[in-house]
C-alpha cells in the first residue's frame, strides 16, 4: 500500500497458503461440529420465520431452528471435506469456503432469532439496509482502486468524501434552499466534482510534485475536516436549511416487479443504482479495454509502460481524477440520498473503511463490492440483532460489541481467509521519467 | 573566471572547508521550508477569513495570544501539546521499519483505559507514588503495546496489510471501550456518581506531579514526551535493533539475507509503537485528566501522522510540530471568543502547513529558494533515515 511498505511476500516470508486453507476449512468443520451437537438441541423448537418482501403479504419461510442449525453444521462438515483431498480439488475447496461464508448469514440470523421472542423477522429491511450502507463503502472502495491499480496510493477518499458531502450539500442548502429538485441535481454534480478537485489536488501532488502519497492523502484528510467545518458554520448555518429533501426513491420498471430480489436489487436511490453501475463500468473498463490496460500497467510498471508509448503522467491524472470523482459521488450520498443534511465529520471512517473493503478484494471491483456488502451487512446486521435484544446465557449482548462484528470480521478475514493482499507493483512509489 | 552572481555564491566562494562541513551538517533548509510553508498558510487562512467577513488581524492577534501570550497561555499550549508527541513518535517509529501505523488512536484508548483500570485498584491508594507513578504508566505502555503489538504480528505471521488491522482495531477500541466505560448494566469502569460517562479518579499517588496550574496544567507528562523523544532517538540509533529497524524499512530483502529476522523486527517496531502511544495516553490521564474519558482522545491518532510527517520522523523534530499543532489548538478558544472565527480556520492552516512542507516546490518557487531539488524536505522520511 505504501511506498516503503514493499514487503516481498515470496523469499521473506514462507508462502503457507495450502496451510491456511485447510485450516480454514478445519475451523468451519469445527463450527459445524460444536453447531449440530451443541447448539441445535438447546435451541426451542418453536416455529420461526423470515419474511421477505415488504407487506402487506410478504413472502415468507418458515423454519425450526434447530433443524436449520443442525443442517447447517452438517453441510459444513461437508464442506471443509475437499481442502483435505488434495490439490486437484483446488478450485473446489474456494467455492465450499464461499459457500460456507456465505452461510453464515442465515445462522447468525437463524440463531439470534430463535434466541429472542419475537416469531417473525423481516429480513427485507436488513437487505434492504445492506445495500444501502454498502453504498458509500463499495464507492469509495472503486476511487481507491482506480487510483492505485494506477500507481496512487490514495488514503484522502474520507477527506474526499467528506469535502464533497460539505460542498455539495451547501450547494444544494444556498440555491435550492434544500428542497428545489433541479438543484438538487445541480448540487450532486457540484459534490462529484469537488470530489474531482481534491483528485486532481493529490494526482498535482504526487504526480507532478512527487511528494509522497500518503502525506498527500493525510494532507487532504485534514483540510477536508478544517473546510467542511468552516462552511458549515461560516455558510451552510447562515442559509437556516438544516435538512432538506433526500434525493428520490424510485423502481426500475418491470424488473421491480421480480418477487424477493426486485424489491431488493431494483428500488432504490439514483446513487445506489450509479454505485452498480460504477462498479460494473470500473471491471469492465480497466479489465477489458485498451485504456484499461494502460491504467493497469501503470501501476505495475510503468518504465515498461512509457517504452510502449503509453504516457504514465497523463495515465495517472486521468485515473486518480476519475476516482476523485467517484468519491464525490459517495460523499453526495452521505449529506443528499441518506440524509439531505451536513454535520461536521458525517463520513465518520466510512474512506477507511472502503480502503478495507478495496484490499478484501484485492484490489479488483466485485470482490471488492462484496467487501464492501459484508460491511454493509455487518452494520445493519449490529443494528438488527440490538433490535431482537439477543442474550446468550443470561447476558444480553451490548450494542457496542454488535457494532465491532464487521471490525472483527474484516480482520479475521484479512488475516486468515483472504490471504496475502498484493497491491499493484509499483504503487507508492513516485513515478519519474527518465531522460 | 566568472564572477559570484549572488551573495549567496559569494559566501560559499569565500567559505573555508570547515565552513562548508559546518554549513551541510547543520542544514537550515527543512527549517525554513517549515517556516516558509507557516506563512504561506497563514496567509491564504487569512485570505479565507477576510472573505467570509472577518479581520484577519484580530484573529490572528488572538490566536496569538492565545497560544504564547501569558506564561499562563505558554503552560496551557505546552501542556495541549504533550500527547501530540506519543501518538507522533508511534507513527514515525513505525515508519522507520516501513509500517504505517495509523492506529494510534486505538493504542492510546487501550492504553489509557489500561492504565485507568489499573488506577483505580484500592490498593494502589496506599502505595508511595515512587511505585504508583511507574505500575500505572507501565500498565498503560503494555495496553498501547498490546494493542499496536497486534497489527505487527497479523502482519508478520499472515501479511494482513497493517493499515487495515490498524482501522479495524482502532473502531474494535473505540466501541470496546465505549462499553467499558459507558455501560451501566453490567457497571465495569464507569463511575456511577458522574453524570458524564468517565471513569473514577486514579489514585491520588498515581497523580503525576504538576508544575504550573495552567488549564490543562503544566505536568511532568511533558517530561514523559521529552524522554520517549530520547528513548526513541537512542533505540534508533545507538542500538543494534534500531539498525536492524532501519534496515528492515530500507529494505525488507537485503533485510533478509543480511540474516535480520524481518517478522520479528515487525511485530516488535509495532509493540514499540504502540508503547510511545499507550505512554502518551496515561501521562495524559495520569498528569492531566486523573480519570479516563473516551472522547479526550478523538483525533490524536491521525493529527500524529500529521505532526510526524511534518517532522519528518525525526524524534527531535516531533518536539516542535507537536508544540506548533498543539499550541495553535490550544489558542483557537481565544480567537472564537475575541474574533468569531473558529477552530476550523486553524485546521485548514495546519493542513496547508503540511501541504505546502510536502510540496516544497511550491514554498521554494515563491520565496525562490534555492538547492534541493524539489521535494527533498520529506525524501528523508522515505528512506527511513534520521536526518
Amino acid at each position: 500500500m505504501t511506498a516503503t511498505v514493499a514487503i516481498p511476500s515470496k523469499t521473506v516470508i514462507t508462502q503457507r497458503r495450502f496451510g491456511r486453507r485447510r485450516i480454514t476449512s478445519l475451523s468451519f468443520a469445527v463450527l459445524g461440529l460444536v453447531l449440530a451437537v451443541l447448539v441445535a438441541p438447546n435451541l426451542s423448537g418453536d416455529d420461526k420465520s423470515f419474511a421477505f418482501e415488504r407487506p402487506p403479504d410478504p413472502a415468507s419461510i418458515t423454519f425450526d431452528p434447530p433443524t436449520l442449525v443442525t443442517a447447517i453444521g452438517i453441510l459444513y462438515m461437508v464442506l471443509a471435506v475437499p481442502a483435505f483431498l488434495g490439490a486437484r480439488w483446488d478450485r473446489v475447496v474456494v467455492w465450499a469456503q464461499a459457500v460456507s461464508a456465505a452461510l453464515l448469514v442465515p445462522l447468525v440470523l437463524g440463531r439470534a432469532h430463535a434466541l429472542s421472542d419475537a416469531s417473525s423477522t423481516n429480513v427485507t429491511n436488513l437487505l434492504d439496509e445492506s445495500l444501502v450502507l454498502c453504498t458509500p463503502i463499495a464507492l469509495g472502495a472503486m476511487t481507491g482502486l482506480w487510483s492505485e491499480r494506477s500507481g496512487i496510493v490514495n488514503i484522502g477518499i474520507e477527506g474526499m468524501m467528506l469535502s464533497a458531502a460539505g460542498v455539495g450539500f451547501m450547494t444544494y442548502a444556498v440555491l435550492g434552499d434544500g428542497t428545489a429538485t433541479g438543484w438538487m441535481w445541480f448540487s450532486l454534480v457540484v459534490a462529484m466534482l469537488t470530489g474531482g478537485l481534491l483528485g486532481l489536488l493529490h494526482a498535482w501532488l504526487t504526480v507532478t510534485f512527487l511528494i509522497n502519497q500518503i502525506i498527500s492523502g493525510v494532507v487532504i484528510n485534514l483540510f477536508a475536516l478544517g473546510l467542511t467545518g468552516f462552511l458549515r458554520s461560516e455558510v451552510i448555518v447562515d442559509t437556516g436549511v438544516t435538512s432538506g429533501k433526500a434525493l428520490p426513491e424510485f423502481g426500475i420498471p418491470l424488473l421491480e416487479d421480480i418477487p424477493v430480489v426486485g424489491d431488493q436489487l431494483f428500488r432504490g436511490q439514483p446513487i445506489f443504482f450509479l454505485m452498480l453501475l460504477t462498479v460494473f463500468l470500473t471491471w469492465l473498463v480497466v479489465w477489458h479495454t485498451p485504456w484499461g490496460l494502460r491504467v493497469r500497467s501503470s501501476g505495475e510498471h510503468p518504465h515498461a509502460a512509457e517504452t510502449l508509448g503509453i504516457d504514465v503522467i497523463k495515465i495517472r491524472y486521468q485515473a486518480v481524477v476519475l476516482g476523485g470523482l467517484i468519491a464525490g459521488l459517495a460523499g453526495a450520498w452521505f449529506s443528499m440520498e441518506a440524509s439531505a443534511g451536513f454535520e461536521d465529520a458525517m463520513t465518520n471512517g466510512t474512506g477507511f473503511i472502503a480502503l478495507a473493503a478495496m484490499i478484501f478484494g484485492k484490489w479488483r471491483p466485485f470482490p471488492a463490492l462484496a467487501g464492501a456488502l459484508l460491511f454493509g451487512f455487518s452494520r445493519a446486521l449490529g443494528a438488527r440483532l440490538q433490535f431482537l435484544g439477543v442474550e446468550i446465557a443470561g447476558f444480553e449482548i451490548p450494542s457496542n460489541f454488535w457494532q465491532m462484528l464487521p471490525f472483527v470480521v474484516t480482520l479475521v478475514v484479512v488475516a486468515g481467509a483472504v490471504g496475502r493482499a498484493v497491491p499493484p507493483a509499483a504503487e507508492g512509489i513516485p513515478y519519474r521519467r527518465s531522460r | 573566471v566568472n564572477e559570484p552572481r549572488t551573495v549567496n555564491e559569494r559566501v560559499e566562494r569565500t567559505m573555508s572547508d570547515g565552513h562548508r562541513a559546518i554549513r551541510t551538517a547543520i542544514d537550515l533548509q527543512p527549517v525554513l521550508v517549515v517556516l516558509y510553508a507557516l506563512v504561506l498558510a497563514v496567509l491564504v487562512g487569512g485570505v479565507l477569513i477576510w472573505i467570509t467577513g472577518g479581520n484577519p488581524f484580530e484573529a490572528y492577534w488572538a490566536l496569538l495570544r492565545g497560544m504564547f501570550g501569558s506564561w499562563d497561555r505558554i503552560a496551557a499550549s505546552i501542556s495541549r501539546s504533550t500527547p501530540y508527541v506519543g501518538s507522533a513518535l508511534a507513527m514515525a517509529f513505525a515508519f522507520k521499519a516501513g509500517l504505517f501505523n495509523i492506529g494510534a488512536e486505538g493504542q492510546m484508548l487501550v492504553g489509557g483505559v489500561t492504565a485507568a483500570w489499573v488506577g483505580t485498584w484500592a490498593w494502589l491508594a496506599d502505595v508511595p507514588s515512587v511505585f504508583a507513578i511507574p505500575i500505572v504508566l507501565i500498565a498503560g505502555i503494555v495496553g498501547g503495546g498490546f494493542w499496536g503489538g497486534i497489527p505487527g504480528v497479523l502482519r508478520a505471521r499472515t501479511g494482513a496489510h497493517e493499515v487495515i488491522s490498524c482501522i479495524m482495531l482502532n473502531n474494535i477500541a473505540i466501541l470496546g471501550v465505549r462499553w467499558l466505560v459507558n455501560s451501566q448494566d453490567p457497571i465495569v469502569l464507569r463511575d456511577p456518581t458522574q453524570s458524564v460517562p468517565r471513569t473514577a479518579d486514579i489514585a491520588e499517588s498515581a497523580h503525576l506531579p504538576s508544575f504550573v496550574d495552567s488549564t490543562p496544567p503544566l505536568s511532568a507528562a511533558t517530561l514523559i514526551a521529552i524522554g520517549m523523544c530520547i528513548v526513541f532517538w537512542f533505540l534508533f540509533t545507538r542500538t543494534s535493533f534500531g539498525f536492524e529497524v532501519g534496515t528492515v524499512g530500507a529494505n525488507p530483502h537485503a533485510a533478509h539475507y543480511a540474516g535480520i529476522g524481518v517478522n520479528r523486527i515487525i511485530s516488535l517496531t509495532m509493540v514499540i509503537a504502540g508503547s510511545f502511544a499507550g505512554l502518551a495516553a496515561v501521562s495524559e490521564v495520569s498528569g492531566n485528566q486523573h480519570h479516563f474519558q473516551p472522547g479526550v482522545f478523538v483525533g490524536y491518532g491521525f493529527d500524529g501522522i500529521a505532526i510526524a510527517l511534518l517532522a519528518r520522523t525525526n524524534p527531535f523534530g516531533v518536539l516542535p510540530a507537536a508544540l506548533l499543532w498543539g499550541s495553535m489548538l490550544s489558542g483557537a478558544g481565544l480567537m472564537q471568543q475575541e474574533a468569531d472565527v473558529g477552530i476550523d480556520v486553524v485546521r485548514i492552516v495546519q493542513s496547508l502547513v503540511l501541504l505546502f512542507v510536502a510540496a516544497d516546490a511550491i514554498v521554494r518557487y515563491v520565496f525562490r529558494m534555492k538547492g534541493h531539488e524539489p521535494g527533498s524536505a520529506l525524501r528523508a522520511a522515505e528512506t527511513g533515515a534520521v536526518a
